[in-house]
């Protein structure tokens, strides 16, 4: 089974800008992987050149096996763009019929219904593009991309517009897709949206990947917080491990434990520090 | 989905964007508008044409030449008419929806960009067509029932006159994946403007005798089919007109055409399929 989406030295220059300088990656089935990065940093010029938008300079991109941009790949993907719009007279069974009719989907008004629901726009059904919230119109962008049943699935902020409802739904529509098989890639500026979901981060950085990994494997060690009848203490340098022995010493010295914390660094410490702190 | 069902669902898609812009009512107003003018002229003209007597010695039919500039008039309005229609129906169809993040959805399903493109065509063109044909046939049977005149062929300078509109269509669709909406309007305006003046200027040059004026209006109508096939159309409706009634046409700004017949015919088919062939090979390799 060929993975979801395989990038190998992949290559994007626009004249003398390097988008791109060589990137690899792998969304693997059922993986949601998660793309960060400052502005700048290539994550839209890579999910365009998966979705067939842009070609690559050089290297290659494949999704489900098919080169990115042929009409099998086109078929195996669903894609919603940062900046995306839907004719406004569509309403949103409308609008989902027409892309059922273009990607070929057999789905017929069940899937448009299921879809619907999906993203919780069930009692907008018949209500027109233009007479949407953007929260709405997005979560209709996201019901638009997963028409056809789309083995991977490319998300460029698929969130930005939404309020934290939205975001909630979007995130659990997420984790129930990953459950079906669907892989995904988002590309997202919501770091903490991302540690919630994600089963890997990669982190673009002037077109290069710096870092990428689980989540869990990223984080760092901080020490380990102890609160006791003395007051909360912080022993920096512990490990996990190191738990179960600093709660007996306490114990032995007489003090009463109330709670014990493992410290990690945060997703966001984690890309400040692969960024090095470089904004927009 | 086979392409031929993705083009119908794609000329659909155009079709209903077509008719729900602003833009096709006022195309709408004012065609009904400019038919109640003709005919008002029409009425005008013919019923003071017994009132026009020409020198003795000076043998022209009235009513020939009446009938043949006014239908000429109106030829010329309803080719401008189509070729706002045709332009602002296909100004932003790439470079314009792409900007509006209208056209990376339908792009990424697997249609494919050159039946997107051919089928953004049809749709356009199928409106420009029929837009075109309703208000040629409307001027005629105006003419015909105001004035009792009828062109020496009916059906060929309407089929003509769609034609040239087809042309600015696909002209319009192939600025649009290079241009920017804006720039691209401008550009088709200034190619139609253009291809009207040599249309006159060729007019001026073969009344004068003037090689090289005959010669670049010749180059121009080739350059810019739209142009020869309209003028032929005009050519066809006095075809038969002869004597003084046929060389006053001729001198225009009505008059005939000096590219003609089956050559400019072929010549604007050939055009027309490049014209789509390069717009298709550039929106293939364009970044969207």
């Amino acid at each position: 089974m060929p993975d979801a989406l395989a990038v190998r030295n992949l290559q994007k220059r626009y004249g003398a800008v390097h988008a791109l300088r060589g990137v690899d990656l792998t969304v693997g089935e059922g993986e949601l992987v998660g793309l960060l990065g400052p502005n700048g940093a290539g994550k839209s010029t890579l999910v365009k050149i998966a979705a067939g938008l842009v070609r690559a300079t050089s290297g290659e991109a494949r999704v489900a096996g098919a080169r990115a941009g042929s009409r099998p790949a086109r078929a195996a993907l669903g894609y919603l763009a940062e900046l995306f719009r839907f004719p406004g007279w569509y309403t949103a069974d409308e609008l989902l019929l027409l892309h059922q009719r273009l990607a070929g989907s057999t789905g017929g008004a069940a899937e448009r219904a299921r879809l619907l629901e999906l993203v919780a726009l069930t009692d907008a059904r018949n209500r027109r593009v233009d007479a949407m919230s953007k929260g709405m119109a997005q979560r209709l962008g996201i019901a638009q991309a997963l028409v056809g049943e789309p083995k991977l699935l490319l998300l460029d902020e698929p969130t930005s517009a939404l309020d934290p409802v939205g975001r909630r739904t979007v995130r659990l529509l997420l984790e129930e897709l990953r459950g079906r098989g669907v892989s995904v890639l988002l590309n997202s500026h919501l770091l903490s949206e991302i540690e919630l979901v994600c089963d890997r981060v990669v982190i673009l950085l002037g077109g290069d990947v710096v870092t990428a990994g689980a989540p869990h494997e990223l984080a760092r060690p901080r020490g380990v917080e102890l609160e006791t009848d003395a007051g909360v203490q912080t022993i920096a340098g512990a490990t996990r491990e190191d738990a179960p022995r600093l709660v007996a010493e306490a114990v032995a010295a007489g003090r009463r434990v109330y709670g014990v914390r493992v410290l990690t660094s945060t997703l966001e410490e984690v890309y400040l520090e692969a960024v090095g702190g470089e904004t927009d | 989905m086979r392409p031929i069902s993705a083009v119908w669902v794609i000329a659909g898609y155009g079709f209903r964007e077509a008719v729900r812009r602003k833009m096709f009512a006022v195309v709408l107003i004012l065609t009904l508008l400019f038919l109640l003018l003709y005919w008002l002229a029409n009425h005008f003209v013919f019923s003071q044409l017994s009132g026009i007597t020409p020198p003795a010695d000076v043998n022209v039919d009235t009513r020939t030449f009446a009938g043949a500039f006014l239908t000429g008039l109106a030829m010329f309005a309803t080719l401008f008419l189509g070729v706002v229609l045709a332009v602002f129906l296909t100004l932003g169809v790439v470079g314009g929806d792409a900007e509006r993040g209208l056209l990376q959805p339908l792009v990424v399903r697997p249609v494919g960009r050159t039946t997107l493109l051919l089928a953004r065509f049809l749709g356009a063109a199928g409106v420009v067509v029929a837009y075109v044909l309703l208000v040629y046939f409307a001027t005629v049977v105006i003419t015909g029932l105001t004035g009792h005149w009828w062109p020496d062929r009916v059906a060929w300078p309407g089929i003509e006159l769609a034609g040239a509109a087809v042309e600015v269509v696909a002209l319009s669709l192939l600025g649009s994946v290079v241009l920017a909406s804006t720039a691209n309007g401008i550009a088709v305006f200034m190619l139609f403007g253009a291809g009207l003046v040599a249309g006159l200027l060729g007019t001026i040059g073969h009344a004068l005798n003037s090689h090289s004026v005959k010669t670049a209006s010749t180059i121009a109508s080739y350059a810019l089919p739209f142009e020869g096939l309209y003028q032929d159309a005009l050519r066809m409706i006095t075809e038969n007109a002869s004597g003084l009634t046929g060389f006053l046409l001729q001198l225009g700004p009505f008059g005939g055409a000096y590219v003609h017949g089956w050559g400019i015919r072929v010549w604007s088919a050939g055009y027309l399929v490049v014209v789509l062939a390069v717009a298709a090979a550039i929106f293939n390799r364009k970044s969207l």
